[in-house]
C-alpha cells in the first residue's frame, strides 16, 4: 500500500457525498429516534413515554422468531451460495466467446427486480401451472409452498440461491482471471493435484473477494424483504416472516410508529455491530499483507 | 526435438486427465445455467400464451401463441410510463451517484484527512442498513420537502445505497492508479480539476462503467423505497406490476409479459459492460 | 420540522453526540492520536475506541431495559464509567 499524503482539505471532495447521504440518512435516523420515544396518535397529539417502546420491543416473542429465523435463513443461504458460487466460478470458461457468454448468462438473475424475482418462483412454484411445482407433484412429493411451511422454506431459500449465486460466482470468477498463469505452470511442473491446485493456489487468491461476497450476501439476505414477501407474503403463518417484513408489517400495516421505531433501532443497532466486526476483519486483514 | 519415449505416456495421462476434467467442468456448468434460465424460460413461455391456456396445463410451448399479453401493455399508458418511470429515475440516481462519489473517492484513495476512516466506514454502513428501517420517515421527508411522487426522489433515495458503493468500488480502482501519475501532472503545471477530467478520469474508465453498472442493478431492482415515495407520476413498474391481482383473481399472462419486460433493460446493460464485469465484480480490489 | 417530532430528551441526546464529535475533532487537531494497542485485541484510534463505546452503550442500555426494571440512569451512569475505561485504558 501507499503511503497517504495527509491533507484536510481533501474533506471538501468528500462533502458533497456526506451532504447526500446525510439527508437521507441522518435526518430519518433522527427521526426514527424521535418516533421511538413516543406514542404518536397524529403529529399534534403525542406523548412521551420513554423506553417502553424498547421494552416492548425487545420482550415481544414474535420478533425473537423473526430474528432466530433471520438468523437461520441468512446462514442457510451462506453455507450453499458460497461453496456453489465457488465451484461455478471454477467451472467457468477463461477465454473467448464462451466466456463473455457464459458470463451474461450467469448474471441474468441479478439485474431483474427483486419482485419479479418473488413472480418468477411465484409462477414456478405452483403445482398447477408451474413446473417446479409440476415436478414436484410428479415424483410424488405434495409440495405447495403457500401451505406447507417446510416447502415455502425450501422455495424461499431455493430462490436466494437461483437469485444470489450468481453475485458469488462472479466474485470468485474475478477473482480467479488475477491469477497469474505462471502459478498454474509451476503447479503443471509440479505435478500437483486439481485439488492442491485449489487448496493452495486459486483458494488463497479468493479469500479477499469471498470477504466481500460473504460480507454483501449476509447483509443483503438479512435485509430480504421483497421477494419473499411476493412470494409467501411471510406465510403460512409467519414461518417465513424475515426481520424486514415483521418490521414493515408493524410499521405500515398496524401503524404503530412509536413500537415500530424502537424495532428499527434495534435492528439498526444489530446490522451496525455486524457491518462493523465483518468492517474491522477486512482491514486487519488488508493491512497484514 | 522430439519428446523422449519415456517422458511421453505420463504426459499423456496427465493431459487426458486434465481434459476430463474441463469436460466435467463444461457439463457442470451447462447443466448450471439450464437450471438457471429455467425459471426465466418458464416466464416467456407463459408471457406468449392467453389466461385459459395458462390455466388449462404445462406445456414447453404455447399452443396458441399470442401477443396480446404485451400489446396490452404497450397500448396503455399507465403500464409502459412506469417503464418510462423506472428507467428515468435510475439514470438520475446514475448520474447523481457518479457525480459525488468521484471526487470523494479521489479523496479517500488520496489522503489521509481527520475522521477518513470513520467517514468510510460510516458510508459502508449506510448500505448495509435495511431500507424497512427508513421507510417510514423517507415518506414525511420528501412529503415535507414536497418532492413526494417525482423522480428525483427516488434517485436521492437510491443514493443512500448507491453512493456508498459507488465511492468503495471507484476507491478501489483508484488506489490501483499509480500516485506518481498525479505528481507529474502538477509539477507539468496541471490544476487540479484539468488533471481529474483530462488525465484521471480516463485511466479509470472501465472502472466508471462497472460502478455505473452496479448503480444501475441496485436501483433497478429495488422497489420497497420507490413504491414508498411515488404514488401516481412517478410510479415505477414493479409496483405497477401489482395491479394485475384483481377480484377476478390472477392476470398471470400479463404479468409474466410485464415480468420478462423488466429483465431486458438489465440484459442489455450487461451486454455493454460484459468486458468489464469480471474486473468490475472484485470491485477493482483483487 | 414538526413532521420530525422532536422531544427535550433527543433532542438533548443529538446535541450531545454533535458536541462529542466536534470536540474530538479540535482534540485531533490540537494533538494528533497515534494507534495503539489497549486491554481491546486490536489497535485502535481515539476515534475507533469512541465507536466502540458507543455501540456497546447502546447495547448495554437495550440489555438494561430488557431484562430489569431499574431506572434507566444506572445503565447510563454504567456506561459512562465503561467508557471512561475504554477511552483510557481501551
Amino acid at each position: 500500500m501507499q503511503t497517504k499524503v495527509e491533507n484536510n482539505k481533501a474533506w471538501f471532495l468528500v462533502l458533497p457525498v456526506f451532504l447526500i447521504v446525510a439527508f437521507s440518512a441522518i435526518i430519518p435516523l433522527m427521526t426514527v429516534v424521535n418516533y421511538s420515544v413516543q406514542d404518536i396518535f397524529d403529529p399534534s397529539t403525542r406523548y412521551f413515554v420513554g423506553t417502553e417502546w424498547f421494552q416492548q420491543v425487545m420482550l415481544d416473542s414474535r420478533l425473537h422468531d423473526a430474528l432466530l429465523r433471520q438468523f437461520i435463513y441468512s446462514f442457510t443461504v451462506l453455507a450453499i451460495e458460497i461453496p456453489l458460487g465457488i465451484c461455478v466460478a471454477l467451472m467457468m470458461p477463461t477465454k473467448g466467446k464462451g466466456a463473455s457468454l457464459a458470463l451474461i448468462l450467469v448474471a441474468i438473475p441479478l439485474l431483474i427486480p427483486w419482485n419479479v424475482v418473488g413472480t418468477i418462483w411465484q409462477i414456478f412454484g405452483r403445482a398447477d401451472i408451474g413446473l417446479f411445482g409440476a415436478f414436484m407433484s410428479y415424483i410424488g412429493v405434495d409440495y405447495n409452498y403457500a401451505s406447507n411451511p417446510t416447502d415455502a422454506w425450501l422455495t424461499v431459500v431455493l430462490m436466494d440461491v437461483w437469485h444470489w449465486t450468481p453475485l458469488v460466482a462472479l466474485l470468485c470468477y474475478s477473482g480467479l482471471r488475477a491469477i497469474p498463469e505462471v502459478y498454474y505452470q509451476a503447479a503443471r511442473i509440479d505435478r500437483a493435484s486439481r485439488w492442491a491446485v485449489f487448496r493452495y493456489i486459486q483458494l488463497p487468491k479468493l479469500t479477499n473477494v469471498l470477504i466481500i461476497g460473504v460480507l454483501l450476501r449476509f447483509m443483503d439476505s438479512f435485509m430480504i424483504y421483497t421477494e419473499p414477501f411476493v412470494l409467501t407474503g411471510g406465510g403460512p403463518g409467519s414461518s417465513t416472516t424475515f426481520l424486514s417484513q415483521a418490521l414493515v408489517q408493524q410499521a405500515i400495516g398496524q401503524f404503530d410508529l412509536g413500537p415500530a421505531a424502537a424495532f428499527s433501532l434495534v435492528y439498526f443497532l444489530i446490522i451496525l455491530l455486524v457491518c462493523w466486526v465483518f468492517y474491522t476483519t477486512i482491514m486487519n486483514m488488508q493491512k497484514d499483507k | 526435438m522430439t519428446p523422449s519415449n519415456t517422458q511421453a505416456p505420463v504426459h499423456s495421462t496427465a493431459e487426458r486427465k486434465a481434459r476430463h476434467a474441463q469436460w466435467r467442468g463444461r457439463f457442470g456448468l451447462v447443466l448450471y445455467i439450464v437450471l438457471l434460465l429455467l425459471p426465466i424460460y418458464w416466464l416467456i413461455n407463459m408471457s406468449f400464451k392467453t389466461n385459459t391456456e395458462i390455466l388449462s396445463g404445462l406445456s414447453f410451448f404455447p399452443d396458441n401463441f399470442t401477443l396480446e399479453n404485451y400489446a396490452k401493455i404497450f397500448g396503455d399508458a399507465t403500464w409502459y410510463m412506469g417503464y418510462v418511470n423506472s428507467i428515468f429515475y435510475v439514470s438520475m440516481n446514475m448520474v447523481i451517484s457518479l457525480l459525488v462519489a468521484l471526487p470523494a473517492a479521489y479523496a479517500f484513495s488520496r489522503y489521509k484527512f481527520i475522521g477518513d476512516k470513520h467517514m468510510f466506514f460510516w458510508l459502508l454502513s449506510n448500505r448495509m442498513a435495511p431500507p424497512a428501517v427508513f421507510l417510514l420517515p423517507f415518506f414525511q421527508l420528501y412529503s415535507s420537502v414536497g418532492l413526494f411522487d417525482t423522480h428525483i426522489a427516488v434517485a436521492l433515495a437510491h443514493c443512500l445505497f448507491n453512493v456508498p458503493l459507488a465511492v468503495w468500488i471507484l476507491e478501489g480502482f483508484m488506489s490501483g492508479v499509480p500516485r506518481e501519475i498525479d505528481e507529474t501532472a502538477y509539477i507539468d503545471g496541471y490544476t487540479f480539476p484539468r488533471f481529474f477530467v483530462r488525465i484521471f478520469i480516463p485511466l479509470i474508465r472501465s472502472g466508471i462503467g462497472v460502478t455505473a453498472f452496479f448503480c444501475f442493478m441496485f436501483s433497478w431492482v429495488e422497489l420497497l423505497l420507490a413504491r414508498t415515495l411515488t404514488s401516481v407520476d412517478a410510479k415505477p413498474i414493479a409496483a405497477i406490476m401489482t395491479r394485475t391481482v384483481s377480484a377476478s383473481g390472477m392476470d398471470w399472462g400479463l404479468l409474466a409479459a410485464a415480468g420478462v419486460l423488466t429483465i431486458i433493460p438489465g440484459m442489455l446493460v450487461i451486454y455493454f459492460v460484459r468486458n468489464h464485469v469480471a474486473k468490475g465484480f472484485a470491485l477493482g480490489r483483487v | 420540522m414538526a413532521w420530525m417530532s422532536w422531544t427535550l430528551p433527543t433532542a438533548l441526546f443529538f446535541i450531545g453526540i454533535a458536541a462529542i464529535l466536534v470536540s474530538m475533532t479540535v482534540w485531533q487537531i490540537l494533538s494528533p492520536c497515534v494507534e495503539r494497542r489497549g486491554f481491546l485485541p486490536l489497535a485502535t484510534t481515539r476515534g475507533d475506541r469512541l465507536f466502540i463505546g458507543l455501540l456497546s452503550s447502546a447495547f448495554i442500555h437495550l440489555a438494561f431495559v430488557a431484562l430489569t426494571n431499574v431506572s434507566i440512569a444506572i445503565a447510563t451512569v454504567l456506561c459512562a464509567v465503561w467508557m471512561i475505561i475504554l477511552m483510557r485504558w481501551g
